[in-house]
């Protein structure tokens, strides 16, 4: 079948539509910035978009992407400037960076649909996404600053083109 | 099933499919040593070598070898950095490499929160070493006194003349000339006034990589003609197979061989496979699929299929109940007990616990003639090169370990086992393997960190303070996964604030229970330090409630004791950390029923750390804890937002520990699978405010990564105590009743 990750199509016939996204994405198109935390919707380490929603990679068959567009963390920004990636940079977020994928998609998906979450909506998009690390303070931190800088500089539709 | 053997690409191949842009991740651009994973660090082979550690190019390109490995301490740039510091180079201008493990470079193994500990100086030599090479090299060139030659951000400079060099134009002269000695260079050593970058901090290396997904973790090496294995291990440590459906396996689409890696079956364990059968595929998830597929079953009457959790750990508390081994006995304790004004008893334990690294384990190698590579994330690729040529019967020179980032560690990857699997796999197959494990594996067959059990008793004078003081502990110990016998908690374990611990007390006796393995043992971040804080610092909360002291007020006057002398220099640093954790976390404050705060404070790894945590709880038993303070005394801060990182992460390990962190066995087969069985702390359950709180020192550099843990579970259940009365003597929070009215 086809899917299209960060805007390329790609035909994969050989390839069980059953097979979960995650591994479709690591091993067969070699975009290993998604990740493996534990295979159950658990974690978080996984998340990718799939049409700007945030879905868990490793829940989610190949074969419910058909006609969709998944988004990784390889393709959040052009040139890794989202608004995001500034602040994490900016709080020195991760520590080993393992989760932060993971992490960098929910919040993203968050800014889209909320682009000025307060501490409880934080709260509530992010829970699913664990960092054994503990960066939490930071990554709530890194937030708040990357939906302070978006407030700041556009006034209006730009949320689409950070992608 | 397709022929192993035949369809493995040469190097060329490979190189030619990547040209023509064949999508695979290069896994190793390699150098001559073949460090390099991602392409970054490559050498230019016109460079000034210093030492194998360093490489100026003519460009001014600086690569510092990073020889510990990045765990998420920060210390693949820490260290560098303090190279960079002392050699006057600009931070823009480096370039880090990783190193393979190779005894050339020194202790490797980065474990024990000791990698600035064994190797701030070190560096700091290295990087003055190469700055006194580069101002000679100057003056060689100016033909002037080498004295006048300064080396300042990236250049040497001759004030005199107003002359300068850049570092990239005196490589050629540099190369001619001979590196100081040891003892010339401590002498060269920069003012602490001068330092650039020490103290003050630069971004993570990996920052970029990090959050653009390009960061390279053990998981992500794709190799030509790789399989991908997932392995059936016995449930119960060192069981065996009874049978296996193979055909339905290779049935799997995808699926390619079935392997059966012989199974261990008797202690020590050590740092060998564990044997099991694996599955090897196209990709990881067939593999995972043909797995399934075995339907593997077990003998029975494996020795450690007798372990439970519910009766383990009740005849574990009990032979704390009993007099144990002594292992320290000053003073008379019977007769300060027996004429103690008052008489103080408690009962602490903890559950299993395992180190849940994010990264599961996972390792790839490949077999060739010439030896054996693997990548892996590794606490300690020196371990894996002897773990792997034991294992292979290779020279340990035939073996290769490259070390890709970690995606956590914890003490878990200092242990390469999983590397042992890779390595065997690859042998067998004459392939490329990447052993992945899954969450479960990860849960199941962990290095656990050691259920405990310990009784304290004390007896106070009329004051309140302790004249006798009984300590108890059993917990199977760290060696048992080394040498067969073990039956409790060993002496380098007992030096982790058990015989150690600070209170101060005339009389005084620690013994050990009886505590023997029925998993594989082994050291999770700050070690026994864990459960024996919990009990000293819960304890000596008890006693303060006891004689209804303020808490930290008794903690002081425990520490100093009857000394009239003051306190040594040791419980000085540790009480000076407690008052600034006292201040800072507003001690003393009122607070209503219901809210309250916790004070504990643990030296370990040369650290001082002390803590307070508040808490809130509804009368419904919710637990909210709004804000922590925690002071640290690590002597000179390297990098200050790395170790301030470390503290926050350490509160919210200890948390996750304190609030959830339980695994239970039953008839030897750890119960929990996933993070629904063990649950981590959340961020809506960390804490909106970590105030890190660090001492001002130009004492040496302590140990950062693990001291920050062991007083956070015991200063979170005083807190609870504080709030609402109800003492928490076992571990986890979480399923205790903390409702009140
Ligand atoms: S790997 Fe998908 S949620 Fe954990
Ligand atoms: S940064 Fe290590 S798990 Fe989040």
């Amino acid at each position: 079948m086809r899917i299209t990750v960060n805007g390329t199509a790609h035909d994969l016939p050989d390839v069980d539509p059953q097979t979960p996204l995650l591994w479709v994405l690591r091993d067969n198109l070699q975009l290993t910035g998604t990740r493996y935390g534990c295979g159950k919707g658990l974690c978080g380490s996984c998340t990718v978009h799939m049409d700007g929603m945030p879905v868990r990679a490793c829940q989610l068959p190949m074969s419910a992407t058909e006609g969709r567009g998944i988004t990784t963390i390889e393709g959040l920004s052009k040139d890794g400037d989202h608004p995001l990636q500034d602040a994490w940079r900016e709080h020195q977020v991760p520590q080993c960076g393992f989760c932060q994928a993971g992490q960098l998609m929910s919040a993203a998906a968050l800014l889209e649909q909320n682009p000025k979450p307060t501490d409880k909506d934080i709260d509530a998009a992010m829970t699913g996404n664990i960092c054994r690390c503990g960066t939490y303070q930071r990554i709530r931190a890194a937030i708040h600053t990357a939906a302070d800088a978006a407030d700041s500089t556009d006034q209006g539709d730009s949320k689409e083109g950070q992608r | 099933m397709r022929a192993a053997t035949s369809e493995i690409w040469s190097r060329r191949d490979f190189l030619k499919a990547l040209a023509a842009g064949g999508g695979v991740l290069i896994a190793s651009c390699a150098d001559s040593d073949g460090a390099v994973f991602t392409g970054r660090d490559k050498l230019d082979p016109e460079s000034w070598v210093l030492h194998d550690f360093l490489w100026l190019a003519p460009t001014g390109l600086v690569t510092i070898l990073a020889h510990r490995s990045e765990m998420g301490t920060g210390i693949r740039t820490a260290l560098p950095m303090v190279v960079a510091d002392e050699m006057e180079a600009d931070w823009d201008q480096v370039a880090i490499k990783q190193a393979i493990g190779d005894s050339r470079y020194g202790d490797q193994n980065t474990d024990g929160s000791n990698s600035i500990r064994g190797n701030f100086e070190r560096m700091r030599r290295l990087g003055a070493a190469a700055r006194d090479v580069l101002e000679r090299a100057a003056a060689a060139v100016w033909e002037v006194d080498v004295r006048t030659c300064k080396a300042s951000n990236h250049k040497v400079e001759h004030a005199a003349s107003g002359r300068s060099l850049g570092f990239g134009e005196l490589v050629e002269v540099a190369i001619e000339l001979k590196p100081q000695g040891k003892s010339a260079i401590q002498k060269r050593l920069k003012d602490r006034k001068d330092w650039r970058y020490i103290g003050i901090g630069v971004g993570g290396y990996d920052m970029d990589a990090i959050v653009t997904g390009s960061a390279v973790f053990g998981g992500d090496i794709r190799l030509p003609n790789m399989l991908f294995a997932s392995i059936e291990r016995s449930p119960v440590l060192g069981g065996e197979v009874a049978k296996y459906d193979k055909s339905a396996a290779l049935a799997v689409a995808g699926v390619e061989q079935v392997i059966e890696l012989p199974f261990i079956t008797e202690e020590p364990f050590m740092f060998q496979a564990l044997g099991g059968i694996a599955v090897l595929a196209r990709d990881s998830w067939s593999a995972m699929q043909g797995r399934a597929a075995l339907n593997a079953s077990w003998k029975t009457g494996a020795a450690n299929a007798s372990f439970s959790s519910d009766s383990y750990n009740q005849a574990m508390m009990e032979s704390v109940r009993k007099p144990g081994t002594k292992t320290k006995d000053r003073g008379d304790v019977e007769a300060g007990l027996a004429g103690a004004a008052q008489k103080v008893e408690a009962e602490y334990s903890i559950p299993l616990l395992a180190h849940a690294c994010m990264e599961t384990p996972t390792a790839t190698a490949e077999v060739t003639e010439e030896g054996c590579q693997v990548w892996s994330p590794t606490q300690n690729p020196q371990a894996v090169q002897d773990t792997v040529a034991q294992t292979l019967g290779l020279s340990k020179k035939a073996v290769t370990a490259h070390v890709t980032l970690l995606g956590g560690g914890f003490g878990r990857k200092s242990k390469p086992d999983y590397t042992a699997e890779a390595a065997l796999l690859a042998r067998e197959t004459g392939r490329p393997v990447q052993v992945l494990w899954t969450r479960a594996d990860d849960l199941q067959h962990d290095y656990y960190h050691a259920v405990s059990a310990q009784r304290m008793e004390a007896g106070l004078d009329d004051q309140g303070m302790p004249v006798a003081w009984l300590q108890r502990a059993a917990y199977p110990s760290i060696a048992s996964t080394f040498g067969a016998g073990s039956t409790g908690p060993a002496g380098f374990e007992l030096g982790m604030g058990f015989h150690n611990m600070p209170v101060a007390a005339p009389a005084m006796r620690t013994e050990t229970g009886i505590a023997k393995p029925h998993v594989r043992i082994g050291w999770l971040r700050s070690v026994a330090n864990i459960q024996h804080a919990f009990a000293v610092s819960s304890f000596a909360d008890e006693i303060a409630a006891a004689g209804k002291h303020d808490s930290y007020q008794a903690w002081t006057k425990m520490l100093i004791g009857k000394k009239t002398s003051g306190p040594s220099k040791h419980i000085q640093r540790l009480l000076d950390v407690s008052e600034a954790a006292a201040s800072a976390g507003e001690w003393g404050k009122e607070l209503p029923r219901g809210r309250g705060l916790g004070f504990a404070a643990h030296h370990s790894f040369d650290a001082y750390i002390a803590v307070v945590v508040e808490v809130e709880i509804s009368k419904a038993g919710e637990l909210r804890i709004p804000r922590v303070d925690i002071a640290a005394d690590v002597g000179t801060v390297v990098h200050p937002d790395r170790v301030r990182a470390q503290m926050e992460g350490s509160v919210n390990f200890g948390l996750s520990q304190a609030l959830f962190g339980k695994l239970t066995a039953l008839n030897g087969v750890i119960e929990q699978t996933n993070f629904d069985g063990f649950r981590l702390l959340r961020l809506h359950e960390a804490p909106p405010q970590i105030n890190v709180h660090l001492t001002a020192s130009d004492g040496t550099p302590t140990g950062v990564g693990e001291p920050g843990v062991p007083p956070i579970a015991p200063a979170l259940c005083n807190a609870i105590f504080a709030a609402i009365g109800k003492r928490v003597r076992d571990l986890p929070v979480d399923p205790h009743d903390l409702s009140w009215s």
